[in-house]
């Protein structure tokens, strides 16, 4: 159990980040993650699984999703179907109990990384339909009579974008970080993770724009270390020279390669607005 | 020393239980973190608070408990400037508050003696629990009796005598995190869920299937259908400020409830009454301002509007161009309001005063004349009536029946009409 996590070489883990993920290996208690879009909230549990050497199930929730898919499905209508066609198959139930993710990662042979994605997507009764199996680590199949048990109780990361509120019940029973957005000085450090060989003046230079254009009030999405990887990506395949950059003060003009930044058309307006303003005041 | 951080917690109403404090404590004798502050304050907060809206007020106890008040105190003093103050103090001092304060000698003169106090006060003061000082009698602080009082970070008004709170709570936008007692308001919004089948067909279809099967001579033929869905669209429009200090717990609830009930929920809010301009995010209030136009473009007349408001103001606020508190409005509140009910057919307003008050206010009665009998108390019974108005059907003969247009004819002609 005395396996840490430290981040890795392709992602950066801030301090307050590695003590949760931390203590919930140690004491085994569920990790919510929430934060911005973009953070990282779900290559955590690959970076996670990749560092400890651990198999990783991944669950991906949407609105349509049941506390229930993750635990088993009986198909009942495939039994009716082969029932019709006098296959044999039809006797033993268990050929039409599907395994869910949490099931399969209870069966793991060592202990695994379970991400329970975006959870608030999905009904709001679907984090209480959990509480037991989070809690104990159990559930029963009705069909077959069995008790399912995890052999190692798994690592669980669940990841949240704040579209609906969580119970508390659920709440209790989990650790819960807040990603916040990255500072200046991390976010060099995450893109010299991702763009080692990044001239020096083109990283600040592309870091005070992007900055800047996070500061503009009412933006309806702001960008984020995702968009601000894939920006620098273009303005590396584009060539484009550090002065250029310089010269695009935030204030005074677009940004170059905007569209990688800002991501609706209001947003752009928004913008092309404030620039026409700064500039008449000049 | 943790039993005390553990309730001081509480009391700032960070909603820690006794499980996540065990937890805590668990850790700890794990050993997950050992002998830095640092650490622990990392590990401390990931037990106990499972909402970044929280932080704030788990930093603030943390301080307090683990390095004493000198730091808060200087903070205080910090944030507040003079300049600020009198500025926030102009803006939103209604003209008899201002000759109120004359009286006393001036706002400056108040300031004034403040910014000394400020300088001379080394060390909180004894009886509260922040800010300059709590449950006494001098003018400056919060919770006292003096009705000059200058109030500094009280949490609601208590005697609604002091001058103005220049607290952050005055504009903050409603908490949507509060859960208790929403559970009833979620049950009577729940009524006016309207289902209609939406989106991929991944339902059996039983009635469907037996037909199907049945004509398929025995053979099974499955028929899926689209699951229901809550097609219902609200608009929700809030009184934010002022007079509203003392229903924020409802309005929360109320907010809460509503916006997990309802997929399609958009929210605005107002400063006593509606005119030319809304806006969705308390913080960026003068930067991001939609335009009532706009807003009646946008959305579709199938769209239920509610306003939440206490319709507590002058009535000229309401009847009269440039009668808003906050700006000069070309056209009156009444104008706009009337644009709206009839853009968005099916309305309600409700008011968290309790019922009786209402006729004791002239702009009440205005407001209730204007929007035809359509204000209901926040109560669960209220609750239960605004929504039974608002399933009504469209299929009223007259297009828009809004109550009377103000003002009846016969009224001198510069009064506003539509």
């Amino acid at each position: 159990m005395n396996a840490r996590f430290t981040g890795t070489d392709s992602y950066i883990a801030t301090e307050d980040l590695m003590m949760a993920v931390n203590a919930a290996i140690t004491l085994a208690r569920p990790l919510l993650i929430k934060g911005e879009p973009g953070t990282g909230k779900t290559q955590l549990a690959q970076e996670i699984a990749g560092s400890l050497g651990c198999p990783l199930y991944e669950w991906h929730i949407k609105s349509t999703s049941k506390a229930q898919q993750g635990l088993y499905e009986y198909d009942a209508v495939s039994r009716l179907r082969d029932s019709q066609l006098g296959d044999a198959r039809v006797h033993d139930i268990r050929n039409y109990i599907l395994k869910g993710r949490l099931w399969e990662a209870f069966e793991s042979e060592v202990r695994p990384v379970l991400l329970i994605d975006e959870i608030d997507k999905a009904d709001i009764e679907f984090p209480n339909d959990l509480l037991r199996e989070l809690d104990r680590m159990e559930f029963y199949v009705y069909e077959t009579r069995e008790l399912i048990k995890a052999r190692h109780r798994p690592i669980i990361l669940i990841t949240s974008n704040n579209e609906k509120e969580l119970p508390d019940a659920f709440l209790r029973r989990c650790f819960f970080h807040y990603i916040r957005f990255p500072d200046a000085a991390t976010m060099r450090s995450i893109v010299d993770v991702h763009f080692p060989g990044l001239k020096k003046e083109l990283l600040s230079e592309a870091l005070t724009v992007f900055f800047e254009v996070r500061d503009t009030p009412g933006l309806k999405k702001k960008p984020s270390t995702s968009e601000l990887l894939d920006w620098i990506k273009l303005l590396l395949a584009e060539d484009i020279d550090p002065a250029v950059l310089r010269g695009a003060d935030a204030k005074k003009t677009i940004p170059i390669l905007h569209g990688a930044l800002l991501k609706n058309e209001q947003d752009v307006h928004l913008f092309e607005q404030l620039v026409f303003l700064n500039r008449r005041s000049r | 020393m943790l039993v005390n951080f553990f309730f001081e917690l509480r009391r700032s109403g960070v909603p820690a239980t006794v499980t996540e404090f065990l937890t805590l404590l668990e850790a700890l004798r794990e050993r997950v973190a050992w002998a830095s502050a640092q650490e622990f304050y990392y590990l401390a907060r990931l037990c106990l608070v499972k909402d970044e809206r929280h932080f704030d007020r788990f930093d603030r106890v943390f301080a307090e408990t683990f390095e004493g008040a000198e730091k808060l105190f200087e903070q205080l003093a910090a944030q507040i400037p003079a300049e600020w103050l009198r500025a926030l103090g102009e803006r939103t001092l209604s003209e008899e508050e201002k000759r109120k304060i004359e009286a006393l000698g001036g706002w400056e003169k108040l300031l004034e003696t403040l910014r000394e106090r400020l300088r001379e006060q080394k060390e909180r003061h004894q009886g509260g629990n922040k800010w300059i000082g709590t449950g006494g009698t001098s003018p400056f602080g919060a919770n006292g009796f003096n009705p000059e009082g200058i109030r500094i970070g009280q949490q609601g008004s208590r005697n609604r005598r002091a001058v103005k709170v220049w607290d952050q709570r005055e504009y903050r936008n409603f908490d949507d995190s509060v859960e208790l007692g929403t559970r009833n308001m979620k049950m009577a919004l729940r009524k006016l869920r309207k289902f209609a089948r939406e989106g991929a067909p991944d339902l059996l279809d039983l009635d469907g299937t037996i037909d199907a099967t049945a004509r398929n001579a025995g053979l099974l033929d499955l028929k899926l259908v689209a699951e229901r869905r809550n097609a219902v669209k609200v608009l929700l429009f809030l009184d934010v400020g002022g007079s509203m200090d003392d229903h924020v717990r409802i309005c929360d609830e109320l907010f809460s409830a509503a916006r997990s009930e309802f997929k399609h929920l958009v929210h605005f809010y107002f400063h006593n009454f509606l005119y030319e301009n809304v806006w969705q995010d308390n913080r960026l209030r003068s930067a991001a301002m939609t335009p009532t136009t706009q807003v009646l473009r946008t959305y579709t007349n199938d769209y239920r509007v509610i306003f939440v408001g206490d319709a507590t103001m002058s009535p000229y606020e309401i009847v009269q161009p440039g009668g808003s508190v906050d700006h000069w409005n070309k056209e009156a509140g009444a104008v706009w309001m009337q644009r709206l009910c009839a853009r968005f057919p099916r309305f309600v307003w409700l008011n968290p005063e309790p019922v009786d008050r209402w006729e004791y206010t002239s702009s009440v009665r205005i407001i209730r004349e204007l929007i035809g009998e359509r204000m209901f108390p926040v109560t669960l019974a209220g609750l239960d009536s605004a929504i039974s108005e608002l399933r009504r059907p469209l299929t009223r003969a007259a297009p828009v029946s809004v109550g009377a247009t103000y003002p009846p004819a016969g009224e001198p002609p510069e009064a506003p009409r539509f």
